[in-house]
């Protein structure tokens, strides 16, 4: 018998007596008790129930975007929803020349390289491979993304059609590019567009990315870049 | 008493005394109470929604064969190498072995307590390798040789100046008292070591069996940097951290935030389902998934006690303790502390050398109610206490209560009882306090009730 079998055996031998259903308290254990009807029957999918209790995302487009942006404002994130596409180009120039970016990282897709081709900046690509030291040294890195979530004013990236895991990680500025229709209303939601999206195959790494880098680890006061991204804006059209 | 009991009554008798300690803790606890509750109120239906949590983790425990051999075959087949480790020296030696093939030097870790519970930085550097913690907390307190405070605010005990004197002490920087500016020599301190470092170790948070993944979450990116750059990646993980579905998380996530530290969700959530595929441009080579068990499946065997296991280590029951709050988390001695470490340890490590801590409760039940997969946790005190006397009854605790039972059963005993209670009162009162008071043990830090100059026998009696 391998550690495996072993483990699984001691497991199947462990639930040969039956555990009361939750919210029994204090009640019921030893199988000795008839075991209390569960609250919320396991029929298929609970969560699917589960999701009326959650923070709402709202329920038109229109209160996506205002729960989004909300959610956004709170997590410091630069949201900012243009018009067109060439607005979203003169958005990034100038943000741009304000933090006066030398080095841009990026990857290949239709929304990357039109950005990147506007912003006219020396440009690192990661598809295919790069050296974490170049990336490191770039002031910004520029990706797609899969869905945004308005419930959280969350966004997925992933390690296929993202640029890799660290490009939205490494350096210290994260903007990513969105269209509007990419925006759902919550994480239920978005799990199944990641599944739809990826579900045949998926890629190594899928990020839920809500906000900036922080952290609350010194006398918990909030700091933004703790070792990701100081900065995270999102333009969408 | 056991040395675990007696250490953790000393370190508790001078942490309660200590006002600073007190003030730290208090004003932390507050404004996580404070974000706690602001979250919680933008749920629909808070109660509901952790009713539905415990439900799952019930499901996914409950089948925990069927859904860790799906698991295992899901994340297999992308090439990942799963270990599954019986004890925390099996899981050890395991890593141990996949740093030395990997011939690396440096290791990047981020924040996991289970590496805390198997010891692993220990055995680690006394193999020689450096290992670097990269959550910012557990950064400050390995460089103080400590272990963490609290399982999910590691650093929460110590003040900014502390840690400026600390980081002055150890990496020479300039004193500041801004936590922004600390937060950014930790940043810098800790940059190269990622690209430096030949494998990166990480936790998990939640282990999804219908796609093969893990879920790490995380504020601070150090986790996703530790999985991008390293060329070997370890995972370690209990096996209680599955959840059926992947989409169980759109529900578990924003639960663990929430009641973890008053977020709706944290800032990443990241799913890993295996190693650098074909196509992808980073992430490691290699990838293992280490499994352990180290008596969970103990814990497992024990029904009444088995949604123990539902524990998603958001340390909300810790923040609600009347007594993490006084005594603080580093007197209990345990990986996991406050209540649901005061559950678990004796199941962990041993039931009569950690009974002591089924005692650290006052049973308010806060910790109950403060749980988000509703874990019974203060009655589960209440039953260690009772297998912990079952498991090595005390003949003079059974010849008292023997005693006891005979005399409330023996209504002339009894009453004679009462009549001499009544008269050495007034002399037992003229002895508390001094060293020859028969009952000092009780008295030292409680009243004893007067004795009732009528029973309600005589009373009844009179009225008629």
């Amino acid at each position: 018998m391998n550690a495996q079998e072993r483990i699984l055996a001691r497991i199947r031998e462990a639930l040969k007596v039956p555990a009361p259903k939750p919210g029994s308290h204090g009640h019921g254990g030893h199988g000795r008790d008839v075991a209390p009807a569960p609250v919320f029957a396991f029929q298929g999918r609970p969560v699917q129930v589960a999701r009326s209790w959650l923070p709402p995302g709202g329920s038109t487009p229109q209160e996506h975007l205002t729960r989004f942006a909300a959610a956004s404002a709170e997590l410091k994130t630069d949201f900012r929803c243009v018009e067109s596409e060439s607005e979203a180009h003169a958005q990034l120039r100038h943000i741009a020349d304000s933090e006066g970016w030398a080095r841009v990282a990026s990857h290949h897709s239709p929304l990357t390289d039109a950005a990147t081709a506007a912003l006219a900046r020396p440009t690192l690509f990661t598809d295919g491979g790069y050296v974490p030291d170049e990336l490191e040294v770039c002031e910004v890195g520029i990706t797609t993304c899969d869905v945004l979530v308005a419930q959280t004013g969350s966004l997925v990236v992933n390690s296929r059609t993202s640029g890799g895991r660290a490009l939205s990680v490494l350096p210290p500025h994260h903007v990513v590019l969105a269209r509007k229709d990419q925006l759902v209303c919550d994480l239920t939601d978005a799990f199944q567009r990641v599944e739809q999206l990826h579900g045949a195959h998926w890629p190594s790494m899928i990020s839920l990315v809500t906000g900036p880098s922080r952290t609350g680890d010194i006398e918990r006061i909030l700091v933004l870049g703790a070792h990701g991204p100081k900065k995270l804006t999102v333009l969408m059209w | 008493m056991s040395n675990a009991a007696q250490q953790f009554l000393e370190a508790a008798g001078t942490i309660t005394r200590n006002l600073r300690h007190r003030g730290l803790i208090q004003t932390a606890l507050r404004k996580y109470e404070v974000a706690r509750d602001r979250k919680k109120s933008a749920f629909n239906d808070w109660s509901s929604a952790r009713q539905s949590a415990a439900e799952t983790k019930w499901d996914a425990i409950n089948h925990l064969d069927t859904y860790l051999t799906e698991f295992t075959s899901k994340i297999e087949a992308r090439g990942t190498k799963v270990h599954w480790c019986t004890t925390g020296p099996e899981a050890r030696d395991t890593i141990r072995g996949i740093i030395k093939d990997a011939k690396a030097k440096c290791v990047v870790k981020s924040k996991a307590m289970t590496a805390e519970e198997i010891h692993l930085n220990e055995a680690l550097e006394k193999d020689g390798f450096e290992v670097v913690e990269s959550d910012l907390g557990e950064f400050i307190v390995q460089l103080r040789k400590e272990p963490p405070y609290h399982i999910v605010f590691p650093a929460m005990h110590l003040t900014r100046d502390e840690i400026s004197d600390l980081f002055e002490r150890e990496l020479g920087s300039a004193p500041t008292r801004e936590p922004e500016e600390l937060t950014m020599i930790a940043r810098r301190a800790l940059r190269r070591k990622y690209i430096q470092a030949d494998v990166g170790i990480t936790g998990a948070n939640f282990a999804i069996a219908e796609t093969g993944m893990v879920s790490i979450t995380e504020n601070e990116g150090n986790a996703r940097l530790t999985a991008a750059l390293p060329r070997v990646m370890v995972t370690l993980l209990g096996i209680e951290k599955i959840l059926p579905k992947l989409e169980d998380l759109a529900l578990f996530l924003p639960l663990l935030a929430t009641a973890g530290a008053g977020q709706t969700v944290t800032g990443y959530n990241t799913l890993y389902g295996g190693p650098r595929q074909p196509g992808e441009s980073d992430g490691p080579i290699e990838w293992h998934v280490v499994l352990l068990d180290n008596r969970r499946t103990e814990l497992l065997a024990d029904p009444e006690q088995r949604d123990a296991l539902h524990c998603i280590r958001c340390g909300a029951c810790l923040n609600v303790c009347p007594i993490f709050r006084n005594v603080g988390g580093h007197t209990y001695g345990t990986t996991y502390s406050g209540p649901v470490g005061s559950v678990i340890t004796p199941h962990l490590r041993g039931l009569q050398e950690w009974k002591h801590l089924s005692n650290a409760s006052s049973l308010c039940g806060a910790c109950t109610e403060a749980c988000p997969v509703k874990i019974d946790l203060h009655h589960h005190l209440l039953q260690n206490r009772r297998n912990a006397v079952g498991d090595s009854p005390s003949w003079i605790e059974r010849l008292a209560w023997r005693a006891h039972a005979f005399a409330v059963n023996t209504p002339a005993l009894y009453q004679f009882g009462q009549e001499v209670a009544r008269i050495v009162e007034p002399l037992r009162l003229r002895l508390q306090g001094t060293p020859l008071d028969p009952v000092k043990s009780w008295t030292r830090t409680r009243d004893l009730p007067p004795v009732a100059p009528e029973s309600f026998k005589e009373w009844w009696r009179n009225r008629r």
